[in-house]
């Protein structure tokens, strides 16, 4: 009579190497290998399970601090995307964040920007992810489309529809692909706390291109603005040559924009779509100034190559928006000035926080500046986001609670 | 004329260690570093960040050999930072001002430390 010899409960038994690889063992006892020595050349262990004490044999202290905070796993210190955006610990919300205790509901990431946002003060915050920004550099363009898509619905479906209108987004669109871009406009632009779409600019494909056409017509006619997010990425040829964080951020935040915002006037996109706006993100401002001079000079010798601008170059790019942060602000205080006078930042310019990143910017670097009268601080602040996506007049409930203290009964607007 | 406020016993205040304390309208950071008490207004020039709550880290330094050739990076332990955990912000522990820019610093406080109690002069 048969018996049951052994009776495992795989899905709670928790793995050991070798109860994994018992038939193996099997074979060997079957083969007789006990006869004879076997030599295997190449095998492997996760050393990455290790590396903290590997990190320890590195010699230059400065980059053993570094290894040790980032580790080697999938993004760590020798990756693409290795870097070392907290400042090996320095910026303590970054590690700090992941422990925070939040209530059962709404969701975590409601709970986590309605903290910030009622600390700065802010009352309505378009929010983007942070890692999945970088989804554009993935080589896989349907893993990006896919994403974009996941990320896109979970947004629309667990936050934006569920909280009382502070959140809102411009959805990521995968610029690699063209179709996908269209179709995510058509699906996700009439959802709630949907204000626009974006395009990380790392990416490698041309504004100008013809594919993008329909997209542009789709995004005009629906008076949804189209905003280009900076970003950097090690992978970059050129950027690849540096070997320090502030280098890769400092021109990688900069270039990708200036080469689409470039290509968009040389190829008249302007006038193509003069009623589609564009909004520039998280370049800083002082690439502007720079870049008007330098196209507005170049254009007037070879208005050829640009023929289908009836204006200089600086003309289109003062009716674009800008998004204010990192605000280049370093003992140049006449620099900012004539900023803000070239891009025309009263009506053109967009403040923003970037928060948690390390080097977001508090509403006080618009509001403390001294060339501007208190209604431009407050159109910078918030006026002219509240024209341009048409936002209603929103105030947090905090805002709303002290008010009444105050006794103040009008509303904002 | 200053007057020296309690802010905590000696003991309570261990090496490395900053204790946050308000007087009046203003919250000052008292740090231990190396056995001496220093204490700053924990405000940023910059923004306005926490400084006192950041870590503590020392000078880095590129290190050059006779010919011009990098060899690599170290930490200089004699020159220790406060590190404003908001954006990085690096002022010298000792004297408050920001590594780069002297005229930037923060507001520093005299620590007394006498009978087993830490005092700040306001």
């Amino acid at each position: 009579m048969l018996k049951v010899t052994s009776n495992r409960d795989v899905a709670n038994e928790g793995f050991n190497s070798s109860v994994h690889l018992k038939n193996a063992a099997a074979q060997g006892e079957s083969r007789n290998y006990d006869d004879f020595m076997i030599v295997d050349v190449d095998a492997h262990h996760y050393e990455t399970e290790a590396f903290s004490e590997i990190a320890e044999y590195i010699d230059d202290p400065v980059l053993r601090r570094e290894a040790k905070f980032q580790g080697m796993a999938r993004g760590g210190i020798a990756s693409m995307d290795g870097s070392y955006q907290e400042m090996t610990g320095r910026i303590t919300r970054y590690p700090e964040r992941r422990g925070e205790k939040v209530p059962p509901q709404p969701h975590r990431d409601i709970t986590l920007m309605y903290r910030w946002m009622d600390a700065l003060r802010v009352d309505v915050a378009c929010m983007f992810p942070t890692p999945m920004l970088n989804i554009v550099t993935c080589p896989r363009i349907e893993v990006e489309v896919a994403l974009a898509r996941a990320y896109n619905r979970w947004l629309c479906d667990n936050i934006l529809e569920s909280e009382n209108g502070r959140l809102k987004s411009m959805l990521y669109l995968p610029f690699n692909d063209p179709a996908a871009c269209i179709d995510i406009v058509e699906k996700f632009g009439s959802r709630k706390g949907v204000i626009g779409f974006m395009v990380v600019a790392t990416h490698y494909r041309s504004v100008h291109d013809n594919a993008y056409m329909k997209l542009y017509a789709m995004l005009q006619e629906r008076n949804l603005p189209l905003a280009f997010h900076a970003a950097y990425t090690w992978s970059d040829k050129q950027l690849s040559l540096t070997n320090r964080f502030m280098a890769v951020h400092a021109l990688g935040f900069t270039w990708h924009n200036m080469l689409h915002m470039t290509n968009w006037l040389v190829n008249g996109m302007p006038e193509r779509f003069p009623k589609l706006k564009i909004i520039w993100i998280e370049s800083g401002l002082a690439w502007v100034p720079f870049l008007m001079q330098r196209l507005d000079n170049e254009f007037m010798m070879r208005s050829s190559d640009a023929p289908l601008l009836k204006r200089i170059p600086s003309d289109y790019m003062r009716e674009m928006y800008y998004t204010s942060q990192p605000m280049e602000m370093v003992n140049n205080p006449k620099a900012l000035e004539v900023t803000f006078e070239m891009i025309n930042a009263k009506t053109q310019l967009l403040y923003s926080s970037d928060y948690p990143h390390w080097d977001m910017d508090l509403p006080s670097t618009i509001y403390d500046l001294p060339f501007l009268d208190e209604q431009a601080k407050r159109d910078i602040l918030g006026g002219n986001a509240q024209r341009l996506f048409n936002l209603e007049t929103t105030l947090a409930p905090g805002k709303h609670e002290r008010r009444a203290q105050r006794g103040v009964k009008a509303a904002a607007g | 004329m200053s007057e020296q406020v309690l802010v905590c016993r000696s003991d309570e205040l261990k090496e490395g260690a900053v204790r946050l304390c308000t007087i009046g309208e203003v919250e000052i950071g008292v740090l231990r570093h190396k056995g001496s008490c220093v204490a700053y207004r924990n405000v940023c020039p910059h923004q306005g960040g926490p400084v006192c709550e950041g870590v503590r880290m020392p000078q880095v330094e590129d290190v050059i050999d006779e010919n011009g050739l990098f060899v690599c990076q170290r930490f200089n332990e004699d020159d220790v930072h406060i590190v404003c955990p908001w954006h990085g912000y690096e002022f010298h522990i000792d004297s408050g001002e920001h590594v780069i820019d002297p005229k930037v610093k923060l507001k520093k406080y005299d620590v007394v430390e006498r009978e087993g109690q830490i005092y700040v002069a306001i």
